[in-house]
């Protein structure tokens, strides 16, 4: 666990760990996408792993995103576990045909028969000051799709947990990263481990109010909950960590434990996965709720460069803490 | 049936042509069959039949081994056939039974098989070419010596995925080979309308390795196929294989008014004048490498076994309602 380490990584440092260390055990493991290699990534996620892999387990590739996401679908299919990098989360898009109709179906239409053991990792978040194609959070959209399973880490223990069982996952696996997370540090121990995909993990322990928090979120709704603390308000946090599969009974016994409940995400709100686990917590704790389940997730906008009005569009720890007190019944 | 004075490679490759003699009868009488099952309303979904095409899946697939891999498209029967599918689970599956080839949750449009490298057929034009470059690309990495054929019909050019895996495909030499099948109809629109300029050049234009043939002439086919998938096998690089052929059905079995699109005369040339088997039929014969008593007794051998797959599926059973949310994940 994360206070068994003696070490910090940035978040950045522990995916790259994550990678290097099940690219060492598993020669299939390859890393496939735009300026990965030599440039390690814009956001220098990748640093070094050509040096230790060479260019043949590290490909940098023309921008297709289609194109090289759909070869990688192919070379799952085959023998490898290819990890993808989608450099923004926004060119998803440009993957859907391969991720939507191919890797999530493939296994389904096969009978069984065939399996695409690859990672998709890309990136979400705003707040970054890159506009309206750079900055969205669009995991709700693979969440949507049955065969594909969705991971959103919010702590560099996570990150490297998670990722090195999404490599081994026998299912298509999108893995996002948000850009603004990539220097937050924590404790990373050195030792090969996983945090299995749906498992929940209390990042704070808490009686009055359950913040579900995912990706960027988590730091948010911890910021929040000590402003809360001071107002006497405990609030616990509850990270879901995979999107799906889903921790669903976590949710459900922090909300009853404390029969109020937000839930957070930096996707957009409107039909966005706070729907579905205020849905899951709404249903599963029903009898034991004081008050609706409060969502709180992206503006219903495009995400503007404006610095005054970018800042408007996600939930801070203010806005978190605010709609807590008046959950609460404190404003 | 064979004499000393014809030619040696014909004495050489005459197991082969008669192989692929077979295997297109068996794909038209398969399809056939297909015909019948739909218009008697025993077979769901749509049915997109291959008749007229039958020399470029089997003069391609003649050319691979067992373990090579191919991906192909909605109109796939043949494709699957020619790598190796048996009747009895192509009809189960087509007909959504248990014992198809993927549990009846594929139908007619995604039959996949393992045991003979066929990655799956495809009912998003183009959907699998992403697929065959990254199955070439792990054949590459993994050093097995297989190469991927990727199926398409002309629609598919019409697809940017196609042009994206091409040059990937060329830039890390992938051993794979793309055939493009056209057989003149976007579903009901001639491709003139759709495809500007050359089609080969699209493909020489990334430095692939290019070469058009008569897809109604099986040995050519075959020869084309054969060389390309050598090199390819050699680490020589990707390629394009145009063939063009021709579909008698419409594009699926309920388009019979066709005649907005193309002239009934047509359809009777390339019928009459270019039919893959008859012309293969003929030529054996002419060659004494058969005679027709003997191919008559193919065909009706063939229609018989593909009587006993129908039955086989039509009787098979349905799987069972609670299997419907397994495989989702594996």
């Amino acid at each position: 666990m994360p206070e068994a380490a003696d070490r910090e990584l940035t978040f950045a440092q522990a995916i790259r760990e994550a990678l290097a260390e099940e690219m060492r055990r598993d020669d299939t493991v390859c890393i496939m996408g735009e300026d990965v290699a030599e440039a390690g990534t814009p956001f220098k996620v990748l640093s070094g792993l050509l040096e230790e892999f060479g260019k043949d387990r590290v490909l940098d590739t023309p921008i297709s995103e289609a194109g090289f996401t759909g070869l990688a679908v192919g070379a799952a299919m085959t023998g490898m576990r290819p990890v993808v990098d989608i450099m923004f989360g926004d060119f998803i898009t440009l993957t859907m045909d391969q991720m939507v109709n191919q890797a999530a179906k493939v296994h389904y239409m096969s009978g069984g028969k065939w399996r695409v053991p690859m990672v998709m990792r890309t990136t979400m978040g705003a707040t970054r000051r890159s506009a309206a194609q750079h900055s969205q959070s669009l995991h709700a959209w693979f969440c949507h799709v049955p065969g594909l399973k969705v991971v959103l880490p919010s702590t560099p223990y996570d990150a490297k947990g998670l990722l090195k069982a999404a490599i081994r996952d026998e299912n298509p696996v999108v893995f996002f990263e948000d850009k603004m997370m990539y220097k937050l540090k924590g404790p990373v121990p050195a030792d090969d481990y996983t945090v299995p995909l749906g498992v929940a993990d209390v990042k704070r322990v808490g009686g009055d109010i359950t913040l579900v928090a995912t990706s960027s979120m988590v730091q948010v709704a911890l910021g929040a909950a000590t402003l809360l603390e001071e107002i006497g308000i405990s609030a616990e946090v509850v990270d879901p960590r995979t999107m799906w599969p889903l921790d669903e009974k976590t949710l459900i016994e922090s909300a009853k434990k404390t029969s109020r409940a937000i839930v957070l995400d930096e996707g957009y709100e409107r039909y966005g996965v706070t729907a579905e686990l205020a849905s899951v917590i709404a249903t599963g704790a029903f009898y034991d709720m004081d008050a609706p389940v409060k969502r709180m997730g992206a503006m219903h906008v495009p995400i503007p460069f404006s610095p005054p009005l970018e800042d408007v569009t996600v939930p801070t720890e203010q806005t978190v803490f605010e709609s807590a007190c008046k959950l609460c019944g404190r404003s | 049936m064979t004499t000393a004075t014809q030619p040696r490679e014909a004495l050489e490759k005459v197991d082969l042509w008669l192989r692929m003699y077979r295997q297109m009868v068996a794909i038209r009488q398969f399809e056939a069959q297909v015909n019948e099952l739909y218009t008697r309303a025993l077979m769901p979904g749509l049915a997109h039949l291959y008749i007229g095409e039958e020399a470029v899946a089997v003069g391609v697939c003649e050319a691979l081994e067992r373990t090579d891999y191919i991906t192909s498209t909605h109109r796939g029967h043949g494709h699957c056939l020619a790598k190796g599918a048996s009747p009895d689970k192509m009809f189960a599956e087509l007909l959504g039974k248990k014992a198809g080839y993927c549990k009846g949750k594929g139908g007619s449009m995604h039959i996949a098989d393992p045991a003979t490298g066929n990655l799956g057929a495809n009912a998003i034009v183009c959907g699998s070419a992403g697929i065959a470059t990254g199955a070439a690309f792990s054949a590459q990495r993994l050093r097995n010596g297989r190469v991927a054929v990727c199926f398409f019909g002309e629609g598919a050019l019409g697809q940017g995925v196609l042009y994206e895996v091409m040059n990937l495909a060329q830039l890390f030499k992938l051993p794979v080979i793309y055939i493009c099948e056209n057989n003149l109809y976007t579903e009901y629109t001639h491709y003139s309308e759709t495809t500007a300029g050359d089609i080969l050049a699209r493909a020489t234009a990334f430095g692939l390795e290019a070469a058009s043939v008569d897809g109604q002439d099986v040995r050519a086919v075959h020869g084309t196929a054969q060389r390309l998938v050598g090199r390819a096998r050699r680490g020589e690089g990707p390629a394009f294989l145009l063939c063009n052929t021709y579909r008698y059905h419409g594009h699926h079995v309920g388009d019979i008014k066709r005649e907005y699109y193309r002239s009934k005369q047509e359809e009777q040339t390339w019928k009459t004048e270019r039919d893959p088997i008859t012309n293969l039929g003929k030529w054996l014969i002419e060659q004494k490498l058969a005679d027709a008593s003997g191919l008559e007794w193919m065909q009706t051998e063939l229609e018989s076994e593909m009587k006993k797959a129908v039955d086989f599926a039509v009787t098979a059973p349905y799987p069972s309602v609670d299997e419907v949310d397994q495989d989702v994940y594996a």
